[in-house]
């Protein structure tokens, strides 16, 4: 859902994006310090209640987390993981899971349905469920296991990092909950000096590993990440080297394209169709569709 | 807090929350302030991420604090007095403290009469009939010639106060640390080695403590050995300093401000004992008095203790008191005994009063608001017991908790039939913090307004009307048919605008004071300060003549002719430390850090130039407002001004239990007393004698458990609030990994905890985060569980009372229940997958 003043940068099951490609803006991130966060849970809440989720069943199977893992009513949930570092003793590590906002969505680049995820000129990668058709293939196409089907709805759902928010000016819903700072908001260049700052801290501390977590093979994410085991963020529940699954990106970049060579074909003689007996089709696809032709 | 009143003068976290973003280490024990103080928290966050500090987490239980620390150093639940005073040890014989703030701003100094003795676990003075110390044979040495006190500032004397510390806490060194806490030695020095790296003037350090501190039979000697620590360090009145307590809710210290316990008034005035018959007896004997000169000169403020009275008698009674009736003196309840909750609820039990010999009969009515006894209280069978023998009982709350449905609790908690309870229950739907306007008074003594959000849903009123329509409905019943002891409830000054639901600015403003007559400067009296009706600005225009009133002498200030400063939100910080002058007010007199003039050396140049907090500029003091008379030169008043000496205490003859720290076991303990077996636990501590409450031994309860608070609930309050039972919802039992396999317990199973007092299931939680520890070569557990659940509201949400298990054994100052320490026994529950 292209919002106001947010034009689209790419958009699934498309060759080109929606906008005009001349409106610049900054790429904005999200700062995530696993080094200082306390797993509160505060940003669960924030998001919950923004987003007007409903509430799901939980219940109590040994551990401090909410519940196993994400699903399409509960789009940010801390993991928590206990592990032993050889220098270090035990660790508790928390990690706010949730949509990583890749520059190269692999969601993106797996969804048939034109227009349904995209991705606005500030990197935010978002689902339109009016266009979602609910086949689940942006599923395959995610290497953090992000996207969420929702039974009920037959549509996708998962993190928008509060584009609603951000696109008039605000920070996203866990952003303001977060009590310790542990989380912040912004444009990815400045956070990205933030975020050296405290890796080079952390290093003096004794943490000789600690990075961000930026990772390159899906093009950076928009969810920087600080680990004190820079080395392991298999520790944190995050994929080591996450790429876009090859299988995703030959449908993107062999098939996808040739399937449009098809639907030109469709389009063409729909747009026969539309001379000889006048307009049916909604407006926005054609646009969208129609206009790659 | 009665720690710190015996320490420092006054019973409050020294510094606030901000300031700890000033520390250089931050030792965090006692506490789990990640998990329940989230938000103020992100101080010591700050700290570490804008100043490099560190960050020591020490705890039985690897917590979410010990996550985020750089260090992290495990003991055993009840030892933290021999690792407190481990530190100082390691302090006073590494040359690692602070010898200059010791000598000018603590009794380090002061020489301590020879009657003072510590020998086989029992200070001098010990009365073993009666269970009790006579602190008569604590007290300072006094020159013969002058009767001042003796000081000796070379701090030389063998009986002066830092030698005979230093003989005290000459026996914990790292092994015997290591051998009572079960900390490994290396660990134990590496938090010490950082603890004393700011024993200097360079350097400050904070420690933040909470109920793992308070909730023991030693509780008030452990945060005694923290504040000794930081006087050592040179810590306390300093930013980046201090002792701070954190208190365990919004407005807890608001609270013990207005008198939320039975022995105090407002202000920390003292409540009359009954053998006081008049005002002036009560004033002899009330404000502490101060030996002739010493060292420093003390301002004593606690001479000004009338004018506090006077004005608070004005404030209770109006125009009914006048100086012929000694202000209406007569008409305060007298206490003569111990009237703290856990008594009356003995008594309740018991069915009569201990204090006429047994003979008395308990009480027969109970009214509880904003509190859950049955879910708060230890030994939760004697508390429902208890309440199955009164008559009546109003429970004021906006949920139905525990307490008032204690009539239909579940079997296991072993009450009597519903049909055998006679107890007549009036719940009265009240209010939520949201739905009334009024002041929080947080740790750091902040008083903040805060405006009401909605109204009250359906029927429910807010606390005062509730409370100001039963006052009225028993006064008219009095005014009508009379009855006993009728003047405190006729007399009572209710002149609020709106009599049934009194305006909490009101009440504000009564509680500053205002003036009753045209008040004049003392030193130049044709000047008029205040005029008739004009709000006071400060307890230092409190007058002991009945011409001013103020509910509380120590909130003064807070409503004066500038308005509700409570209510002010500017955050300018001209100081850049975070003291934000202009933000709420801050008790007393709008000062941000308490005994600030410690922070300063002899001639009042800062310790640390980087970090003053009062300064002396050659004619006044400047920076925070000042804890000192603001035109006194340096010299003339010691730092600690609600104390007669005018100094810290390093030793402090007030207490119960002893004038140092010393490591007791707990009253459930898993092994004896390694210094003195013979005197094994607290001999000071309290416990009760009915059949309700019983204890346990090591044999039949070989693991040591602690109850905790998650930072996704609070209290028994919100398992009512389902997006937060959703993020914890229920019930569940951390256990170490290896605990669990020797006992068969899988993670996710069911597990049985059983003391003395009952049984308890619930989930397991298995866990690295708890381990073993090495006591003296025995090998000790440590289980814990969460307190939030309860038999009331949603069923599926419901779980049992984790303080079913817990002792009634207390602290002998505050009586304080020891939640934090007690012994159990953990099955496996069969037949459960």
């Amino acid at each position: 859902m292209a919002l106001q003043g947010l034009e689209i940068r790419r958009s699934s099951a498309a060759l080109r994006g929606g906008g005009t490609g001349l409106r610049k803006m900054p790429t904005v991130a999200k700062y995530i310090d696993t080094s200082t966060c306390i797993g509160c849970k505060a940003c669960e809440v924030a998001c919950q209640e923004w987003n007007d989720l409903p509430l799901s069943k939980t219940e109590q199977t040994g551990s401090y987390q909410t519940q196993p893992t994400m699903s399409a009513n509960y789009w940010n949930l801390i993991q928590f993981r206990e592990v032993e570092a050889p220098e270090h003793g035990l660790s508790w590590l928390m990690r706010k899971d949730q949509c990583m906002h890749c520059d190269e969505p692999g969601c993106l680049e797996a969804c048939p349905a034109p227009g349904a995820i995209v991705q606005y000129v500030n990197g935010i990668v978002d689902v339109d469920p009016e266009r979602c058709i609910g086949c689940g293939l942006c599923e395959t196409g995610c290497p953090f296991d992000v996207p969420r089907y929702a039974v009920g709805t037959n549509k996708m759902a998962k993190c928008t990092l509060c584009v609603d928010r951000v696109s008039v000016g605000l920070e996203p819903a866990c952003i303001k909950a977060c009590p310790t700072g542990c989380l912040q908001f912004g444009d990815k260049a400045s956070l990205l000096q933030v975020a050296e700052h405290r890796v080079q801290q952390l290093k003096e501390g004794g943490f000789a590993q600690a990075a961000v977590y930026d990772p390159k093979g899906v093009g950076g994410t928009g969810v920087i990440t600080i680990l004190k085991f820079g080395d392991k963020p298999e520790w944190y529940g995050l994929p080591k080297d996450p790429t876009v699954p090859t299988t995703v990106s030959i449908w993107k970049r062999v098939i996808h394209p040739l399937g449009f060579v098809v639907m030109a074909a469709a389009i063409f003689g729909a747009i026969g169709h539309f001379m000889a007996f006048g307009p049916k089709k909604p407006k926005d696809i054609s646009r969208e569709t129609g206009g790659e032709v | 807090m009665a720690s710190l009143a015996a320490t420092f003068g006054r019973g409050a976290m020294t510094n606030g929350w901000v300031d700890i973003k000033n520390a250089d280490v931050v030792l965090i024990m006692g506490s789990n302030a990640a998990e329940n103080h989230p938000c103020g928290f992100k101080w010591a966050i700050e700290a570490k991420k804008n100043r490099n500090a560190k960050l020591v987490s020490v705890d039985p239980r690897y917590t979410r604090t010990s996550a985020v620390s750089d260090l992290y150093a495990p003991l055993r639940p009840g030892t933290d007095i021999a690792f407190l005073n481990g530190i100082i040890r390691y302090a006073l014989t590494t040359g690692r403290f602070h010898e200059e703030y010791v000598r000018i701003h603590t009794n380090g100094p002061y020489v301590i009469n020879e009657k003072y003795d510590f020998k086989d676990g029992l200070f001098s003075g010990f009365d073993a009939s009666k269970g009790e110390y006579d602190k008569a044979a604590w007290q300072y040495e006094a020159d013969p010639k002058t009767n001042a006190y003796m000081v000796d500032m070379e701090m030389k004397h063998p009986r002066c106060v830092l030698q005979l510390m230093k003989k005290h806490v000459d026996r914990y060194t790292p092994e015997m640390v290591e051998r009572i806490c079960g900390t490994p030695k290396d660990q134990f020095l590496k938090v010490a080695d950082i603890v004393t790296s700011t024993g200097n003037a360079q350097k400050a350090g904070t420690i933040m403590y909470a109920l793992g501190w308070t909730q023991h039979s030693t509780g008030v000697q452990i945060i005694r050995a923290a504040a000794t620590l930081q006087l050592v360090l040179g810590n306390v009145g300093r930013p980046g300093g201090g002792v701070n307590a954190l208190r365990g809710h919004s407005n807890i210290q608001g609270a013990t401000d207005m008198a939320g316990t039975f022995e105090i008034l407002p202000g920390y005035l003292k409540t009359p004992a009954g053998s006081l018959a008049t005002l002036a007896e009560y004033l002899e004997k009330g404000p502490p008095t101060t030996l002739n000169k010493q060292a420093w000169t003390s301002m004593n403020y606690w001479s000004n203790y009338p004018k506090f009275m006077v004005s608070l008698l004005k404030a209770t009674w109006g125009a009914k008191a006048t100086k012929e009736n000694d202000w209406g003196y007569e008409w305060l309840p007298k206490v003569d005994g111990n009237y703290s909750w856990m008594y009356i609820f003995d008594d309740m039990y018991r069915g009569t009063s201990q204090r006429a010999g047994g003979t008395e009969p308990g009480p027969e009515g109970f009214i509880t608001f904003g509190m859950n006894p049955v879910g708060i209280g230890p030994n939760s069978s004697k508390m429902i017991n208890a309440l199955a023998k009164l008559k009546w009982m109003v429970v004021g709350e906006n949920y139905e908790i525990e307490t008032a449905t204690f009539w239909k609790a579940p079997k296991q908690y072993g009450g009597p039939e519903t049909s055998q309870i006679k107890t007549e229950v009036f719940q009265l739907p009240c209010s939520g913090f949201a739905e009334k306007d009024g002041t929080f008074t947080n740790s750091a003594r902040w008083m903040q307004w805060k405006w009401k959000a909605i109204d009250p849903p359906g029927l429910a009123k807010t606390d005062q009307e509730v409370l100001a329509r039963i006052l009225l409905a028993v006064r008219a019943l009095y005014q009508k048919e009379g009855g006993a002891n009728p003047e405190p409830v006729l007399n009572l000054d209710w002149s609020y605008t709106n009599p049934y639901a009194p305006d909490l600015g009101e009440a504000l403003k009564e509680i500053n004071g205002k003036a009753l007559a045209d008040i004049h400067d003392p030193k130049d009296p044709t000047k008029v300060i205040k005029k008739k009706g004009e709000q006071l600005d400060g307890f230092g225009q409190l007058m002991d003549d009945g011409s001013t009133m103020g509910g509380n002498w120590l909130h003064s200030g807070v409503y004066g002719s500038a308005g509700n400063l409570a209510a002010r939100r500017n955050n300018a910080d001209p100081l850049g430390l975070g003291m934000f002058h202009e933000w709420g007010y801050s008790w007393p007199a709008n000062r941000r850090i308490m005994y600030n003039r410690a922070s300063a050396d002899a001639n009042g140049k800062p310790w640390d130039p980087t970090r003053p907090g009062i300064v002396w500029n050659g004619e006044k003091w400047v920076g925070d407002v000042p804890d000192i008379k603001p035109d006194s030169p340096p010299g003339q008043f010691g730092a600690f001004i609600m104390n007669p000496e005018g100094v810290g205490r390093l030793y402090s003859p007030l207490l119960n239990d002893g004038p140092f720290a010393e490591h007791y076991e707990a009253i459930e303990a898993p092994v004896d007393n390694l210094l003195h077996p013979k005197v094994t636990s607290n001999p000071a501590s309290k416990k009760f004698s009915t059949n309700k409450d019983v204890y346990g031994g090591r044999d039949q309860f070989p693991i040591v458990a602690t109850t905790y608070r998650l930072t996704e609930h609070y209290h028994y309050w919100t398992h009512h609030t389902n997006i937060l039972n959703q993020l914890q919802p229920g019930f569940f039992i951390e256990i170490p990994e290896e605990l669990a396999k020797e006992k068969g317990i899988a993670n996710g199973s069911r597990a049985r905890v059983t003391s003395a007092r009952g049984a308890i299931e619930g989930v397991a939680m298995v866990t690295r985060r708890l381990y073993p520890l090495n006591i003296d070569g025995k090998r000790v557990w440590h289980i814990g569980f969460p307190l939030h659940w309860g038999y009331s509201g949603d069923p599926g949400h419901i779980g049992p009372l984790a303080n079913f298990l817990t002792p009634s054994a207390m602290d002998p100052n505050t009586w304080t229940p020891e939640f934090k320490t007690f012994l159990v026994k953990l099955e496996k529950v069969e037949g459960v997958a």
